[in-house]
């Protein structure tokens, strides 16, 4: 594994009682990698969201299985130039997500249910998902900031 | 999450406290839909002032009350909303199917 702008490694079990102690640490790394307030929220809804549904869809409720989160300072290409993020990696071994479902649902329907990837998609600046080698990996992106940067500096 | 009910004459008010999530939200959904669906309560108002955080199961359980709500022709109030959960309701795009009042003595008046 590329362990280049590695800022923190968390290794999970599925259990929804862990969730408060995520949360807990991700907001302090997203406030001291310099996020303003509403983004640092924005950050920690997130991955709480990305987390519920890997212990909710992939692992079934099961609460005792493996769940890895991988925090990096990327640059990543935005707008034909390169701008510093932060790179979310979710890694679980449980069943494959399927894609189809990912596209979310029609938020005029006032139902219970379905909001966890509309907020992760809202969230956040870049969802990617990948299943390999009987793994889902879920990337999720958010930019330092999206200003253009000042000429000559 | 900590949650308790008290009576006003014909009002449930439930206080609610920390972090409404999917380990927790069974606990709100469980009372919630026994006062809406069994005991048929004419208004019930959920104090939302010490909840310092609320994910999409949390909302999916107050989607869940108004529903229940409207089943049986009650009401269903919210007050007390912070910035974190004005914001995840807003960003539900769900926040104007909800009644919201700013204090209690409004939503107990409306």
């Amino acid at each position: 594994m590329d362990e280049s702008g590695l800022l923190l490694k968390m290794e999970l079990r599925s259990n929804p009682e862990t969730l408060c102690a995520v949360r807990g640490a991700v907001a302090q790394l997203a406030e001291k990698l310099g996020f303003p307030e509403p983004e640092c929220r924005a950050v920690v809804l997130g991955i709480d969201e990305a987390l519920t549904n890997i212990i909710r869809h992939a692992y079934g409720g099961a609460t005792e299985q493996p769940i890895e989160v991988i925090f990096r300072r990327i640059q990543e290409p935005w707008r034909g130039a390169n701008r510093e993020a932060l790179e979310i990696v979710l890694v679980d071994q449980g069943k494959k997500v399927d894609s189809a479902k990912l596209a979310g649902r029609a938020l005029e329907d006032v139902k219970p249910g379905g909001l966890g990837l509309h907020f992760i998609r809202e969230t956040m600046d870049a969802v990617e998902f990948r299943h390999t080698n009987g793994r889902n990996q879920l990337r999720l992106v958010k930019f330092f900031s999206k200003q253009e940067p000042i000429k000559g500096s | 999450m900590q949650i308790s009910a008290r009576q006003l004459d014909k009002i449930t008010i439930f206080d609610i406290s920390g972090d409404i999530d999917l380990a927790t939200s069974p606990a709100l959904r469980k009372p919630l839909l026994k006062e809406l669906r069994e005991l048929r309560t004419p208004k019930v108002i959920l104090n939302l002032k010490a909840v310092r955080y609320i994910d999409s199961s949390g909302v999916a359980s107050l989607v869940e009350g108004l529903k229940a709500a409207r089943d049986v022709g009650s009401r269903f109030i919210l007050f007390g909303l912070n910035t974190t959960v004005r914001e995840v309701l807003q960003l539900s795009k769900l926040v104007k199917i909800f009644e919201i009042r700013e204090t209690e003595e409004q939503a107990v008046a409306a």
